[in-house]
């Protein structure tokens, strides 16, 4: 078959509703698309470790200790699955992380901010996952089967996190003036990054064009970012919080919440290495991927060995 | 020589989940691992944290032959001319029940 031919009968698979499973054929674009959100993701799962890893020794109490383990664990297990989804694209799981490890790969800006409060905690899980969430549902519906499967379990998971994340915050807002002074704080701090998260506007978004196309992604980043906002505006309000866009407002006719801009020079800025904690993220990744060395060379020496005394034994 | 580990990350492993006693195990997605015992610890850490199997299978994902999608159509042939192996071909007379 010729390719403009394959290509057609792609398109109409994918416009038809059907999913494109690994070893389909696909466009040589679909596949370097895919491998490039599919990383980018399962890096973001990874170094959002980070952040939250920094307060793991100081939570408030042992339930919240408990918790945030079980989170920072359940990100462990999503890029897993992520790189998983990336390998059935035919590439190695290794040459993904020494992508990351090199700085040549790209992984989700807002975890270059530091993490300077207990309630940043809350406001990663309620923001940061709350947008995570919107995106990932939005994503389970896309066109590449082993991607699609991913995300379905991703958002089964992710809803605690957003819970536990707007738990924390509302205690601290209804808590002693200072608790509240902190969670705003947080907020402060944590909503331009979580607005610019969900990627640029449709207008200006490289990728977004031929991503919808193929139904990568099947609704622009403006669609996701504006359920994001309209789910979390009304959430700031039961918790006694302030989203601190002084042009916020509620558009009666379209029934949405309306922002001022956003920062794209910020998210350019940190997108291109220059946010708060670029250099420190890659350099705690590639500490624990040369402390971590000798625990896999040992897991493959006893395997091998193990192996060899099964020869002998037969 | 499916236990030898043949790259740093270990080899590609196949899980299935049986979620609960009597239905089918169902392809949960896979992990690298070294060997069979630590494809099931693994697994377990990974696909089920909270409660959502009661047995695993890992199965080395060289192991597993499938079918291709683009002779999906001729291998899928000889069944599509049959209808006559469904209920639904057959006339039954109108009030003849538990048919």
């Amino acid at each position: 078959m010729e390719t403009a031919e394959r290509e057609k009968k792609f398109q109409e698979k994918i416009d038809s509703g059907q999913k494109i499973e690994a070893k389909e054929w696909m466009p040589d674009n679909y596949r370097k698309q895919l491998i490039r959100m599919i990383s980018q993701h399962a890096h973001s799962e990874i170094v959002g470790m980070l952040p939250e890893g920094n307060w793991i020794t100081r939570a408030p109490s042992l339930r919240r200790k408990a918790v945030l383990l079980a989170k920072i664990q359940d990100e462990a297990g999503h890029g897993l699955y992520l790189y998983s989804a990336a390998e059935t694209l035919g590439i190695d799981r290794q040459t993904l992380i020494n992508q990351l490890l090199e700085g040549k790969a790209k992984y989700s800006s807002i975890f270059n901010y530091p993490t300077l409060s207990w309630a940043d905690i809350g406001a990663i899980g309620w923001l940061v996952d709350g947008a995570a969430i919107v995106n990932q549902t939005m994503l389970s519906r896309g066109s590449y089967g082993p991607y699609c499967r991913a995300m379905v379990r991703i958002c089964k998971e992710e809803s605690f996190h957003n819970r536990q994340g707007y738990e924390i915050m509302y205690q601290l807002a209804n808590g002693t003036p200072a608790q509240k002074e902190m969670a705003q704080d947080a907020l402060n701090r944590w909503w331009g990054p979580s607005m610019q998260m969900l990627g640029p506007s449709d207008a200006a978004s490289a990728n977004s064009e031929e991503t919808m196309k193929w139904q990568i992604k099947v609704e622009s980043n403006d669609t996701v970012r504006q359920r994001f906002i309209d789910r979390t505006v009304p959430q700031a309000t039961a918790a006694g919080l302030t989203i601190p866009d002084a042009d916020l407002k509620f558009n009666d006719a379209t029934g949405h919440w309306e922002i001022g801009e956003i920062e794209w020079e910020e998210f350019y800025r940190v997108v291109k290495g220059k946010g708060p904690c670029n250099r420190q993220r890659l350099e705690a990744r590639r500490k624990a991927e040369d402390e971590g060395a000798w625990v896999r060379e040992a897991a493959a020496a006893y395997a091998a060995k193990q192996a060899q005394r099964q020869v002998k034994a037969a | 020589m499916t236990n030898t580990p043949d790259s740093p990350q270990g080899n590609l492993w196949e899980v299935f989940i049986q979620a609960k006693p009597g239905i089918p195990h169902k392809h949960a997605g896979s992990l690298h691992a070294v060997d069979a015992e630590s494809a099931l610890l693994s697994a377990r850490d990974v696909y089920t944290r909270r409660g959502e199997g009661m047995s695993i299978w890992v199965v080395p994902s060289h192991e597993i032959v499938a079918s291709t999608e683009a002779e999906a159509d001729s291998f899928f042939d000889p069944a599509d001319d049959k209808v006559y192996r469904h209920p639904t071909f057959y006339e039954v007379p109108e009030g003849v029940k538990y048919l």
